[in-house]
């Protein structure tokens, strides 16, 4: 096994194993660290597939900033336990296991589809290639629009928020 | 491919080495300049000028008695200082120390990692180093502590963004992400080419934000004595104390290589003839010569202003440092927009 299977093993396996802990955990502030945890390990993985940019971008914006509210919102209400509806009922949990099984079905399909071995062969992830793509007339427009329209959010968050200071 | 990870594993040993050295001889250097400042002597007891003092201080740290609050969370609690001291090493990963070296028949660069997105890297993890003291704040379940660690994470959050965007005119005069060639970008005669000249509004941000970033006075808001006991790590002892501890030097250390190399020409000579002397490559001298101004200007600092307030630190954070650093980017894309 060459380092970068064992490592991508390593990565895999801590994105997987904090995953669980998010969501199997009853404490919200464990929950968003092992958030945290997944995040960067995503972020290695990434690194590990040779597209270094999507890797330090995962780190920036969901591990770095938004997360980072998350704990903020946690901490200032003093989140201790999460409050769950005693019992929770049989429909509900056939509900669950029902879309459990969707979701299975879908990775499953996808899996058996896509061809194994080194994916997607010759696309150079690196910044220079991805900022012509995004620059591109095929992206630019899109990508202008987005930024709009996450400006707008912005805006009407804080005048929402105005309003009751 | 094997002497390829031996070579990568030994200077990783060694750059961590030589950092620790460092704050070891930081903490004296800080105590001894701060103490001359104030007209005092500081220590001068332990060995010649007091020079063991880090070492008889080390010691007691590490005999000291190691408390665990009553109410603490305990994992939280041991993995916040392991924490904090992981984010601080990894950024000095990215920073170019001087130009190859030639060792056992091969060039050595003097960086661990030349990534082509090193700015970005930076970028992250400074953005993860919040988490450490937010941790620490959290876990040990007290007023002082919680009240640091919030503080703490909204000042880093605020001037972060300051911190990144000062960055982008160095990126974009450079062209490149790649912490090597910002360095190249700058060659030549210090004035008109280092970028804290041709950046100059970017470099005030930079050296604002950071001084925030680190929690060094005038923004040492997080731990101030006065109102917060001594904020996030009022109730660590011992080592983990000294990791903390250490995680804020080497932060600082960390900030003064990144503002070399990025507004000082890094490993370059202010004058292109003082490059090499006797036929050989000083640049590692002009690095931490370069960096050593950087950590006594933080001292300096630290000597000599007050405390900022914290509505103060927020509004200037906001209303002040983020409209420059965008003007400063705005500017500079003009520019290269225009004359090219």
């Amino acid at each position: 096994m060459t380092l970068d299977a064992i490592l991508f093993y390593v990565f895999a396996a801590a994105a997987l194993g904090s995953a669980l802990v998010v969501v199997g955990q009853r404490h919200p502030t464990y929950s968003a660290f092992a958030l945290i945890v997944t995040l960067c390990s995503l972020s290695a993985v990434f690194g590990l597939l040779g597209s270094p940019f999507i890797a330090v971008l995962q780190v920036v914006v969901y591990a770095g900033a938004i997360m980072v509210l998350f704990l903020f919102v946690l901490m200032l209400l003093r989140v201790t336990r999460e409050e769950r509806p005693a019992g929770g009922g049989w429909a509900l949990k056939a509900t669950a296991i029902g879309l459990g099984a969707v979701l299975a079905a879908q990775v499953g399909s996808v899996l058996a589809t896509v061809a194994r071995g080194p994916g997607a062969p010759g696309f150079n992830a690196s910044t220079v290639s991805v900022a012509r793509l995004l620059f591109s007339p095929a992206y630019l427009y899109v990508f202008e629009a987005t930024s709009i329209l996450i400006l707008a959010a912005l805006v009407g968050a804080v005048a929402l928020a105005k309003r009751d200071l | 491919m094997q002497q390829e990870l031996l070579i990568a594993t030994g200077k990783v040993l060694v750059f961590v080495g030589v950092f620790l050295g460092l704050f070891s001889g930081m903490t004296y250097v800080e105590r001894r300049l701060l103490a001359f400042m104030q007209f005092r002597l500081g220590p001068n007891r332990v060995g010649p000028f007091g020079l063991l003092q880090p070492v008889a201080d080390g010691i007691k740290l590490f005999f000291k008695e190691e408390v665990m609050p009553e109410g603490a969370n305990k994992w939280a609690f041991m993995a916040a200082p392991a924490l904090a001291i992981v984010t601080a090493f990894l950024a000095i990963a990215v920073v170019p120390y001087g130009p190859t070296v030639h060792l056992f028949n091969r060039d050595i660069p003097l960086q661990i990692a030349d990534l082509d997105v090193g700015v970005l890297f930076l970028f992250a993890i400074s953005s993860l180093g919040v988490y450490g003291i937010v941790m620490a704040g959290w876990a040990a379940n007290n007023k002082y502590t919680l009240l640091g660690g919030l503080r703490s994470s909204a000042q880093m959050f605020s001037y972060e963004l300051s911190l990144g965007m000062s960055w982008v005119g160095a990126i974009i005069l450079a062209g490149s992400f790649r912490i090597s060639d910002i360095v190249a970008s700058q060659a030549g005669w210090f004035i008109p080419n280092w970028n804290f000249f041709r950046q100059a509004p970017g470099f005030l941000v930079y050296l604002v934000a950071a001084t925030a970033e680190v929690n060094r006075t005038p923004f040492d808001l997080p731990e101030a004595e006065t109102e917060l006991v001594a904020g996030f790590h009022t109730e660590y002892s011992s080592m983990r104390f000294a990791l903390l501890q250490m995680a804020e030097y080497v932060n600082m250390m960390t900030v003064a290589a990144v503002g070399t190399s990025l507004f000082f020409g890094g490993w370059l000579a202010p004058v292109p003839g003082l490059q090499h002397v006797f036929g050989r490559d000083i640049g590692l001298l002009w690095f931490l010569l370069k960096m050593g101004a950087g950590l006594f200007f933080f001292i300096w600092l630290r000597g000599t202003v007050p405390r900022f307030r914290y509505d103060q630190l927020m509004n200037f954070g906001w209303k002040v440092l983020l409209p420059l650093a965008t003007l400063n980017i705005l500017g500079t894309a003009a520019w290269i927009a225009f004359s090219k």
